[in-house]
């Protein structure tokens, strides 16, 4: 048993520090990766710019309060463009940094809210990523290693949940948890906290991303470093943390910026219902679905939100797609 | 040969039924949601919630009150939603069920054909621009979310082109039946369809370039050019014909999910009266009845999906069928 890997003059660079090299080789990816960082410092600055660029406080309602444009006060619902100036609407963009892109039908400066927003759908997004993979490592490992009836009992579960379309169970599971919030025991968890959404869309997501991890692990399984280890005795939990983990540990990271980029789409679909993010808390989502009725006379409300998901998400796959390349993963993700 | 696909029948049948279990538990099992309160109506006099608790049979043991919703949606078909009292469940889906049908079916032409073709070409020119400006063209497809683009076709078409030569024939947001008018039925369908195409073209489009580019570099595909055949030719023949092995079952899946309530997001941005609005307003109304008979409705569509791909599997791989 040869427990001594050959002697080589230089040992070369490991699996990490050439994938890292060659991401920094590529273009695309460090363009995606310098998009996500600016929109996540603009949203991390989303106090400062309401307090000190736009003095607006974005979560409440001003629909009777005016502001101050070229030097004339001007109201922030104004008389609709129709003949008879019926129905008001809120102010459009106003080029000056207070109600940059206008304000929603409550009068909220929609620029500050996007920055506000912005700070919720990339926080739940993440998390929800980050929460999916763990759950999605255990549960791969767990019915790829363990195999016969651990296997069968995880992998009938799996298909389950892969048996309802992903939106309608998380959105069933956001109805549940909405009304009344969460019980478990001595811990309640009310209905407008994030963590809601957070588990929700994770748990939605773990049968897309431990079937890869299963699939990887069945494989290594059956390598000979594994079978060697078994052969010295080394004890199971060993093996999965020293032998198994390090080897899907590529699948798991390649997966992450795909999983956020879902997860973020995902959010704001349910905020975008009003089961996600609750009111007066923005995200994407929920902007958009202020926008909503704003749609034909103020569409910016509506478009900006949009566009920001636009960019993370493709900032995201860009970036995923990047890693991929990197790492050299094949069959990681299919969907969505 | 019969083995594996009756393995697979029990299989179906016992996800089917974990997947009603599931959903029986979830919404009866929550606080709040308790249907006695709802059907009762606000601040009802306990005389009348007990009347509903015994008329509802509310008062039963779980196991019973799921056998009998279970019987009354499968064998005497005549479960009752909860929140428009008497209104029949069933027929209620097999009212949404075609406009759900006509809108994934032609979605489903949409993304077919587009992603076919702009995986092979992309496949072709491999390493291009074209490439290249194809498959950023279907990462930005897949980065949309179909809710908002919906909105935006919306504001072009609906309100700031309308009365342009270009959008002028759209009509309003609705839905028109086949049977009433064809003509209306696909103009009311073209942009629905086409926004809820565009994410699957992205995906689609992508998965076929890269299982064609995997492909191309196979021994059998070096045979093939070394019998002296064009390059179309074995493009077309021998390479996308391997390649839509995997296309074909994703696309059951995918085609499934939609069937099921998937596309409910599109659904509710045009205002069409399919499978996954109708689920969805049974979720906010917590219709029990409704949200189990859609919520079945789905999951036959999506087990039924993935036993078929694992059937053809069985049939046309020989090594699934001898492993079986």
């Amino acid at each position: 048993m040869m427990t001594k890997p050959p002697d080589t003059p230089r040992p070369s660079a490991g699996p990490w520090a050439s994938a890292f090299r060659s991401l920094l080789r590529n273009r695309s990816a460090l363009a995606s990766f310098a998009v996500l960082a600016v929109i996540v410092l603009a949203s991390l600055c989303a106090p400062f710019y309401a307090h000190h660029i736009a003095h607006t406080d974005p979560f409440v309602s001003n629909v009777a309060g005016t502001i101050v444009l070229n030097g004339q006060e001007t109201d922030i619902m104004q008389p609709n463009d129709n003949p008879l100036h019926l129905g008001l609407s809120p102010i459009g963009p106003t080029g000056s940094t207070t109600y940059l892109l206008g304000a929603d039908s409550q009068g909220r400066d929609i620029m500050a809210r996007l920055l506000y927003g912005g700070r919720n759908s990339l926080l739940i997004s993440f998390s929800a990523a980050l929460l999916c993979l763990v759950m999605a490592g255990v549960v791969g490992i767990t019915a790829g290693f363990f195999g016969g009836i651990t296997d069968m009992v995880l992998s009938r579960l799996m298909d389950i949940m892969w048996a309802v379309p992903v939106y309608l169970f998380a959105i069933s599971l956001s109805i549940v948890t909405i009304t009344s919030g969460l019980r478990i025991g001595p811990f309640v968890i009310e209905a407008d906290n994030l963590l809601i959404p957070i588990v929700i869309i994770a748990l939605v997501y773990v049968p897309y991303a431990a079937r890869p991890v299963r699939g990887r692990v069945i494989a290594l399984r059956q390598a000979e470093f594994v079978t060697a280890a078994k052969c010295l005795g080394v004890p199971r939990w060993r093996i999965v943390l020293r032998d198994i983990l390090p080897n899907v540990s590529t699948t798991l990271v390649v997966m992450g910026p795909l999983l956020m980029a879902m997860a973020l789409l995902a959010e704001s679909a349910l905020s975008f219902l009003s089961i996600g993010v609750q009111a007066p808390a923005a995200s994407w989502g929920t902007i958009i679905l202020d926008g909503e009725g704003l749609i034909y006379t103020r569409p910016m409300v509506a478009i900006a939100p949009g566009l920001a998901i636009v960019a993370v998400v493709l900032a995201l796959n860009i970036l995923g797609d990047g890693l991929r390349d990197a790492l050299d993963v094949r069959d990681t993700s299919r969907r969505e | 040969m019969i083995m594996p696909l009756l393995r697979r029948l029990g299989q179906t049948v016992f996800v089917l039924f974990g997947i009603s279990a599931l959903v029986f538990a979830v919404f009866f099992a929550t606080p709040g949601a308790d249907p006695t309160a709802r059907i009762a109506g606000r601040n009802a006099a306990p005389q009348t919630m007990e009347k509903v608790r015994k008329e509802y049979g509310f008062d039963r043991p779980l196991p019973v009150q799921y056998a009998i919703m279970m019987k009354k949606l499968f064998i005497t078909r005549d479960l009752a939603s909860y929140a428009n009292r008497g209104e029949l469940v069933v027929p209620e889906i097999m009212r949404a069920a075609p406009v759900t049908l006509s809108l994934v079916t032609g979605a489903a032409i949409i993304w077919v054909v587009l992603s076919i073709a702009m995986g092979v070409i992309a496949a072709a020119f491999k390493g291009s621009w074209i490439d290249r400006g194809l498959m950023i063209l279907g990462l930005v497809g897949i980065s949309i979310p179909v809710f908002w683009l919906g909105q935006v076709v919306n504001l072009i078409t609906q309100n700031r082109y309308h009365d342009t030569w270009l959008f002028s024939w759209v009509p309003g947001l609705g839905y028109v039946p086949f049977s009433q008018s064809p003509g209306g039925w696909f103009l009311a369908l073209v942009i629905p369809w086409c926004v809820l195409a565009v994410m699957f073209v992205g995906i689609y489009s992508r998965i076929l370039r890269a299982d064609l580019v995997g492909i191309m570099g196979e021994d059998f595909i070096r045979t093939a050019r070394a019998k002296g055949l064009s390059p179309s030719r074995v493009l077309l023949r021998h390479g996308l014909r391997t390649a839509l092995i995997t296309f074909v079952s994703l696309f059951g899946m995918d085609f499934a999910q939609l069937v099921g309530g998937g596309a409910l997001l599109t659904e509710v941005v045009f205002g069409l009266p399919g499978v996954g609005r109708l689920t969805y307003q049974a979720l906010n109304s917590l219709d029990l009845p409704l949200i189990m008979a859609t919520v079945m409705y789905s999951a036959v569509f999506v087990v039924l999906a993935n036993a078929l791909v694992d059937a053809t599997y069985i049939f046309l791989d020989p090594r699934v069928r001898d492993a079986g």
